[in-house]
């Protein structure tokens, strides 16, 4: 039974879908790439996948539940999300800021309980920012910025994390480090991840599937190796590019060809 | 331990500043003749009259009045993300100002004034609302909103007192500028029995406010409806703010500066920024109240006057002295 699947789905914010008629099933424990260019509509759909954007047509089922009549803070306990842009945010300390992740868990006029610290102790130490724990969120560095909203929504104990880009603005090293705790959430909590790359190496070395979209539709959906092949990269981003197999992790590794738009 | 220590310090802050309150007013008197009044509740003569239906009533109004202006600007700071949100800012105040010019104009007073001047923040900040709801009650649509609805309502005021009298018009400008003085009875029993519990409410909605103030995408991710909570917390915020308006005029920069200078001292989390702005708010009205029964005596100036003044440096000082990473 997959964890998630996406029926025939259409939504947007005016007038004009930004998706339309997109489906796709994320089965249990599986790293889920949602890949595309600019404005293909992937970060439309995770708010959609999210309950933001309510669907226009066609339904999102959680368990083989439609999302829409689950209550909010049960499917908050179910699903979390670590969003792309971050905005102004009250100075809180890490640790305050990551405890509102256990928000859905507590019961009305009720404060966090030991479980809660616990887990927020935890995740804190897994992710390495316990150190930091007491600084401002407002000081941090994009780096620390992004592994403590990660935290946040871990401390939700979801099922399903949803992250939007979570790698960009990140240096090289501060993306792996991302890309490898969640693989291995993934592997040992059989935590099931839906995640928009923009980097197709990292796409393909680190997803189990992978789900292309160009102009608010599904593109192409299968493997690495079914997904990016040339041909389909021409055709959805417009750029020419030849691809190898990498060595070390035997997935598909894209090259770029400079001098093409010259 | 910081905050626990912020904290204590504010209960005596608010314990000196009624004693304050007690101990300066209108008339100089004596402190061993009001100590005498104050350890004689059942007594009678001029000085209990002075200590028990004048003083004891307008700190209590003072208190309320301080502690929820306070509050209401912790709650629309929170919702709206910015710092320069307050119950005014989203004409709160400039629907009360124009429900008050209006009851003057027409020659009502007491307490039928003071609910022409609740339904003016009423209707302001239902308009406000119902216009923002068009947009999904984004931030900046709320906030536009309401300063287009301050200029709306201000200038129909400006209106009204381009045809008035001058004594109804110096009337509205000297309840414009706030002040505690001789509370009835009847506004003093609102703020108890309906405002200070709806306060009290409000501060179980801390945890609410915390997971808001992240912004409405992060609030539904973590399982709250945002349009709801946010409307149903501004008309609540508003209603406060209302009555305080109604009770006491307009009374500034608590609302903007309270919230500010305690989410330094205690830091963003509202399970302790609300009720230590409510301590803050309600001891900073009273001294001021103080201050402006006892500075050009035997005249008395408008609180709002004090509050402002004394705020505005204050707060422009620390504006200066604060780091931008812990200004909201």
């Amino acid at each position: 039974m997959p964890l998630l699947s996406v029926e025939n789905l259409s939504t947007g914010y005016e007038k004009d879908p930004i998706v339309s008629d997109v489906s796709f099933t994320i089965p249990s424990g599986c790293l889920f790439g949602i890949l595309g260019p600019n404005g293909a509509g992937k970060t439309t759909l995770f708010k959609a996948l999210s309950r933001v954007l309510k669907p226009w047509e066609g339904r999102i089922c959680y368990q083989e539940k439609d999302i829409s009549i689950l209550g909010r803070r049960e499917f908050a306990r179910q699903v979390s999300v670590v969003p792309q842009f971050h905005g102004v945010l009250p100075p809180y300390t890490v640790e305050e800021f990551v405890r509102l992740g256990r928000y859905p868990h507590l019961r009305r006029f009720a404060a966090l309980q030991d479980d809660d610290c616990r887990i927020v102790a935890e995740t804190l130490a897994l992710l390495d920012i316990a150190r930091y724990a007491a600084k401002k969120i407002t000081t941090l560095s994009g780096g620390e910025m992004q592994r403590v909203y990660l935290a946040q929504a871990l401390v939700q104990k979801p099922r399903l994390l949803l992250m939007d880009e979570p790698t960009s603005h990140l240096d090289i090293t501060h993306q792996i480090k991302i890309l490898d705790l969640v693989n291995s959430l993934s592997e040992k909590q059989g935590l099931t991840v839906a995640i928009i790359l923009h980097d197709l190496n990292l796409a393909s070395a680190y997803c189990d599937q992978i789900t292309l979209m160009k102009d608010g539709k599904i593109f192409a959906k299968g493997t690495p190796a079914e997904v990016l092949t040339g041909e389909h990269i021409e055709e959805v981003y417009g750029t020419r590019v030849y691809i190898r197999n990498d060595p070390v992790v035997s997935k598909p590794h894209i090259f770029f060809i400079p001098g093409q738009f010259s | 331990m910081k905050k626990a220590c912020v904290f204590i310090f504010l209960l005596f802050f608010l314990a000196a500043s009624i004693a304050a309150g007690i101990l300066t007013g209108g008339t100089p008197i004596a402190p061993e003749m009001i100590f005498d009044a104050l350890i004689h509740p059942g007594g009678q003569g001029t000085m209990h009259t002075l200590l028990w239906e004048l003083r004891l009533p307008r700190i209590l109004m003072a208190a309320l009045v301080g502690a929820a202006l306070a509050q209401s600007g912790v709650i629309f700071q929170a919702i709206l993300r910015n710092p320069l949100a307050e119950p005014y800012t989203l004409g709160v105040s400039g629907g009360g100002a124009l429900g008050a010019t209006i009851s003057i104009m027409c020659g009502i007073s007491g307490i039928p004034m003071v609910l022409f001047c609740f339904a003016g923040c009423i209707i302001s900040i239902s308009l406000v609302l119902g216009v923002a709801s068009v947009k999904n009650f984004t931030n900046s649509m709320l906030i536009l909103t309401g300063v287009i609805m301050s200029f709306l309502f201000s200038s129909i005021v400006m209106f009204i007192f381009a045809v008035a009298t001058s004594r109804d018009v110096y009337a509205s400008v000297l309840w414009f500028m706030g002040s505690l003085a001789a509370p009835d009875s009847g506004s003093i029993r609102i703020m108890l029995f309906l405002v200070a519990p709806l306060m009290l409410i409000l501060w179980g909605f801390a945890k609410d406010l915390n997971v808001l103030s992240l912004g409405d995408e992060k609030t539904y991710h973590l399982g709250i409806d945002a349009k709801k909570a946010k409307t149903a917390l501004l008309i609540a915020a508003s209603l406060i703010a209302g009555a305080c308006v109604a009770a006491a005029g307009v009374i500034g920069f608590i609302g903007l500066m309270i919230p500010h200078l305690m989410r330094k001292a205690v830091g963003a989390d509202h399970h302790w920024l609300l009720p230590s702005s409510m301590l803050a708010g309600a001891g900073f009205l009273i001294i001021c109240d103080s201050l402006s029964q006892t500075l050009i005596r035997p005249l008395e100036l408008p609180v709002g006057v004090i509050t402002g003044m004394a705020g505005g440096v204050f707060f422009l000082l620390y504006l200066i002295r604060v780091k931008p990473t812990e200004v909201m």
